[in-house]
């Protein structure tokens, strides 16, 4: 069974989201997520600065399987890039949820309302 | 569309009892990997031992009258008049202009007198394809048997000589590129040959259906051997700088572009009598248009098959093999460029979602081969 924080937002395309106490918003990947794509060795990061809008892909992470499209779960401004993971991409494996991918400033911060709560998105992986 | 069911190897229940992940492969349901995963499971394999069900590889045994390997050089560029019983040989069948059909592991036998016998192990892809090829154009001279009763083990890394020796002394008997028969206990009939797809030392085991998942479970009896997926078998070839056909080898390629000038013999290479021997004859003079090479993006970014790669802005080739080679551990890949960017050191640019990132040509393998070959100075 994979983690899913209840204090945490999610989007059915596995992105999870954290509203922050300074109004940003950190944006990483579910537990399920990094366990179906198994060893992550490459992690392509936004540029700071860039806008986005909520389900726009803005970052890609490589498995040894696969690459795959990350989405923005918010619209905004990407105001910081996690840069440790560019070096140590495989801490995406060890905790999906401490070693987040990049922050949002939200131009729009009641797009977090329509995202989904823990429990919903428990019961969406639950059935894969 | 009628859809064909997945059809599944012998060891299929074995899988899933060890918590293999099951994909889609070449009409097989086959293990892609375990729990432990691919970069654990390649790691294993180059310090130990790992074991790979290659069940849905076809094995096609050839019988014939004395003229056999004549009749089957017809067909390949390979020496196989010069096999000596128990020897193998890595060939190709050809087509007219000098594709690749296919690539295949010729064997002849260790006990063939009088009649002549060859023992053949096809892609999973194309075995049905190399059948009929195979019964077309050997059509009277030989007589050819799809075994489909068989399932093949590999058992691969420096461990496994010493496994397969609690079994049969194959690997005392047998170098790399010998095969031969060997009776064991309980599983009946081998035909084990040194043989792999991993750069390591390793045999390769052709043994009846039903024996295999109980010669698996007794291999996997060793704390030593664990059972590896295909994600594994893909990045520990290509770290071997090994070619995937359908990938790396199609209709399209040549023995020369693809680097296999070698599995032409000599005699071959002289006479002909293999299709599209015109066409290669011109490619081994003149040089191919192209060729296949290793190749290294100098940062993290892995460049996956079909990714362009340019030079001055202009394409130059594209990848046919890209993905994280664990053994370096980096990023690698494999494609073919314009003959004038295949030397070691060229520097190339390979486009990767739209962003151009620098790499550079390198010879193969990344990793070095660790081949127990026979040597006329070993006792």
């Amino acid at each position: 069974m994979s983690i899913v924080p209840d204090n945490l937002k999610y989007v059915k395309t596995h992105e999870w989201a954290n509203l922050e106490q300074d109004g940003l918003v950190q944006v990483g990947i579910s537990d399920f997520a990094q366990h179906q794509l198994g060893d992550v060795v490459f992690i392509e990061l936004p540029e700071r600065g860039r806008k986005v809008i909520a389900g726009e892909a803005c970052a890609v992470i490589e498995s040894v399987k696969a690459a795959s499209d990350i989405y923005s779960p918010v619209s905004g401004e990407i105001v910081d890039v996690n840069t440790v993971l560019t070096d140590v991409p495989e801490l995406v494996n060890q905790d999906s949820y401490l070693h987040w991918l990049f922050r949002v400033k939200p131009s729009n911060p009641a797009e977090l309302d329509k995202l989904l709560i823990a429990g919903q998105y428990a019961a969406s992986v639950s059935s894969v | 569309m009628k859809e064909t069911p997945l059809k599944q190897t012998p060891l299929f229940n074995l899988h899933r009892e060890l918590g293999a992940t099951i994909v889609p492969f070449a009409a097989y349901q086959m293990p892609v990997h375990y729990p432990l995963g691919i970069l654990s499971e390649h790691r294993h394999t180059r310090t130990a031992a790992g074991l790979f069900d290659v069940s849905h590889m076809g094995t096609v045994r050839i019988d014939g009258d004395a003229d056999l390997y004549e009749h089957f050089e017809k067909l390949v560029p390979g020496d196989i008049q010069g096999l000596l019983p128990g020897q193998v040989r890595y060939s190709l069948l050809l087509n007219d202009r000098g594709g690749i059909i296919d690539d295949l592991m010729v064997m002849r036998p260790a006990s063939d007198t009088g009649q002549r016998q060859l023992l053949l192990i096809v892609n999973a892809a194309g075995k049905q394809r190399d059948v009929e090829h195979l019964r077309s154009k050997l059509n009277g001279n030989a007589a050819v048997e799809w075994l489909q009763q068989r399932a093949l083990l590999a058992l691969q890394g420096p461990k496994s000589a010493y496994i397969l020796s609690h079994y049969c002394d194959a690997p005392d008997r047998l170098k790399f590129m010998q095969c031969g028969e060997f009776a064991v206990d309980g599983f009946g009939d081998l035909f084990i040959s040194r043989t792999g797809y991993t750069g390591e030392d390793g045999f390769e085991v052709s043994l009846e259906a039903n024996q295999a998942e109980a010669f698996a479970r007794s291999l996997l009896g060793f704390p030593d051997v664990l059972m590896i997926g295909l994600g594994a078998r893909d990045s520990l070839r290509l770290e071997a700088g090994l070619p995937l056909y359908g990938h790396d080898l199609d209709e399209t390629t040549t023995p020369v572009d693809a680097g296999l000038v070698w599995v032409i013999g000599k005699r071959r290479r002289e006479q002909g009598g293999f299709p599209g021997f015109s066409i290669i004859r011109h490619e081994l003079v003149e040089g191919p248009a192209r060729k296949r090479v290793g190749i290294k993006p100098n940062d993290k970014t892995i460049a996956r098959e079909g990714t362009e790669i340019q030079s001055g802005g202009r394409a130059i080739g594209a990848v046919t093999s890209g993905g994280f080679g664990p053994s370096l551990p980096g990023p690698i890949a494999m494609g073919y460029v314009e003959t004038a960017f295949a030397k070691p050191g060229t520097e190339v640019d390979l486009i990767v979602r739209g962003k151009s990132v620098a790499g550079q040509v390198v010879s193969l393998p990344f990793v070095a081969h660790k081949y127990v070959r026979y040597s006329v100075f070993s006792i």
